[in-house]
């Protein structure tokens, strides 16, 4: 039986006005650094499953791009919540600790850099292939295909779905306060479930929805911005 | 010079092996404006890209300027390919990069400075008519003015060849008829060598100096456009030159007396040829088969006609090559 009483609107607001601030920059530090962290790792893979195909301009052995696609398809299935208990050991290893802010950037990185790796993937692929072989007729190098054809050309669909990478990201920086990740995750579960306080939880979920409003606007804003294709 | 011999590219597809050409030779001197025409699957695209290597032949070779290019490295390759640029029937602008930046792509791939890059990019855009469309992105333009763009970018690296590959075949007949004029000004004023394919018999009339008929992966036919246009002796270049079926045209008793007249750009105030020809020269001419269109009041196409006898047959064509714009060829097609 949930308890939906809440708390006197004075504690929720000294809660909030004392805790929120940090947590807030907690929350943003780990999302920001995860998926910086998550793209440049996710990015190159990206590029390596269209690229490296049979057909692409720098095509990989067959056994290399499976091993690649069955690797980042199980990253992609372990349910967070699980990935992070089971990285534990890395995490140590990593940050020298498994909980804190920083000790929940390595499981965010390791669940968000295929995710993302799959959404480049897809952008990539929207790519005009006649455009590709326009630049292979002028004397592109794969090198230079990928950057100034095949990454420049799909910017607009980049900063599309990078926006869907960084609200996931975010949405996950809120799950990894159930196991000792700080930030707007942590007070509503600390407050708002263990100590029954519904409005310090419903202060946190409504700042973590303007949080994903502000990205998604940012977002949707930018590409459209970046895309010269119509006028 | 652009030796093709003995070329023959082979698909492996799903359902097995499919030969897009099968021992396909060809010359293709410097200075010329080279035709390759067929129906569509006839392994026009497939030819063309050959030449560059985008696709590796099967067997046989290419040779650009006694260069084998098959023993070529890839790094090697893609000095070639600044040599040989090509221009396509999407046009394949860069949809995020101004009109400007489009041009630059070529110099910028083989890193010359910006500065320098865009100043040549600039000179191009004058070149091709379009100094005003700098900062236009590709969506701002027309089909037409796309493929100038395309051309300008093609012509940045100072090409000895440009392959087309049905390069007028998005694009109007207006603009078809623009865009062949500057492929024309630029072969004349920067003797480029052009090899363009296309399925469109009007392109090939309008500006080619030699054509090859490409039929089923091989070269049916092959030489000036004068005479395999006047005299098709394949079955696939009658076709061309007939589309409405060449066994259509009635036969004669006796020898054949048809001229063919190609009409390329002639003011319709000029048009009533027939009957001018009858009232000056008094040479009454049946009509056979004709297919005329009017492109901003010019007439193209071809017509077939037939005269009466040997010396009108020759007062007939020294009467029609007098006009300008106009060609006049016997013809001998059931010969």
């Amino acid at each position: 039986m949930p308890n939906l009483a809440f708390e006197p609107l004075s504690e929720t607001w000294r809660i909030v006005s004392n805790e929120f601030p940090f947590a807030l920059w907690e929350t943003l530090y780990a999302t920001v650094l995860a998926t910086a962290m998550s793209i440049v790792l996710g990015m190159p893979l990206g590029v390596l499953l269209v690229a490296g195909e049979e057909d692409g301009i720098l095509p990989l052995p067959k056994w290399l791009m499976q091993v690649l696609n069955v690797v980042i398809n199980i990253l992609r299935s372990v349910p967070f919540i699980i990935l992070m208990v089971l990285v534990i050991p890395l995490t140590r290893l990593i940050v020298g600790k498994a909980y804190g802010t920083m000790a929940s950037v390595v499981p965010l990185v390791i669940a968000a850099f295929p995710f993302i790796a799959r959404l480049v993937e897809s952008s990539l692929r929207e790519v005009d292939p006649n455009l590709i072989e326009m630049a292979r007729s002028m004397g592109a190098t794969p090198f230079q295909i990928i950057t100034k054809v095949m990454l420049r050309e799909s910017v607009p669909s980049l900063i599309s779905n990078l926006t869907i990478a960084i609200t996931t990201i975010l949405g996950y920086t809120a799950m990894s306060g159930a196991v000792g990740g700080g930030g707007l995750g942590k007070l509503a579960i600390t407050y708002g479930y263990n100590r029954y306080m519904n409005g310090v939880m419903a202060a946190a979920v409504i700042l973590l929805v303007v949080l994903v409003q502000l990205f998604q606007m940012i977002g949707t804003k930018s590409a459209i911005r970046n895309d010269k294709r119509q006028r | 010079m652009i030796a093709l011999e003995g070329l023959t590219k082979t698909f492996r597809t799903s359902d097995g092996a499919v030969e897009a050409l099968k021992n396909v030779s060809l010359t293709v001197n410097d200075g010329d404006i080279y035709g390759i025409i067929g129906m569509s699957g006839a392994g026009k695209s497939t030819l063309v890209r050959c030449i560059n290597l985008l696709e590796r032949p099967t067997e046989g070779t290419v040779r650009i300027d006694g260069q084998d290019l098959c023993t070529l490295s890839e790094a090697e390759l893609r000095k070639v390919r600044r040599e040989v640029s090509m221009i396509f029937q999407s046009f394949n602008l860069l949809a995020q990069r101004t009109c400007l930046k489009n041009i630059c792509f070529p110099l910028e791939l083989i890193g010359v400075k910006k500065k320098d890059a865009e100043a040549r990019a600039r000179e191009l855009l004058e070149l091709v008519g379009l100094p005003d469309k700098a900062d236009a992105y590709p969506a701002q333009l027309s089909g037409g003015q796309k493929q100038r763009i395309a051309i300008a970018r093609a012509l940045a690296t100072d090409p000895k060849v440009l392959l087309c590959d049905e390069a007028t075949s998005a694009l109007d007949p207006k603009t078809t008829h623009d865009i062949l004029s500057l492929l024309r000004d630029l072969h004349n004023k920067l003797g480029l060598t052009i090899l363009l394919i296309t399925h469109q018999m009007s392109v090939v009339e309008e500006i080619c100096t030699r054509v090859a008929i490409l039929d089923n992966g091989t070269v049916a036919e092959e030489g000036p456009v004068e005479a395999v246009f006047s005299a098709p002796k394949s079955d696939a270049a009658k076709r061309l030159v007939f589309p409405d079926g060449y066994e259509e045209l009635p036969e004669s008793d006796g020898p054949e007396r048809r001229i063919r007249i190609v009409f390329r750009g002639v003011a319709t105030a000029n048009a009533p040829l027939i009957a001018s020809m009858a009232k000056e020269e008094g040479i009454l001419a049946n009509i056979l088969a004709a297919s005329i269109k009017s492109i901003s009041g010019k007439e193209y196409g071809s017509m077939v006609i037939e005269v009466a006898d040997e010396s009108e047959l020759k007062r007939a064509l020294a009467y029609l090559s007098d006009k300008p714009e106009i060609i006049a060829e016997e013809v001998r097609i059931h010969a």
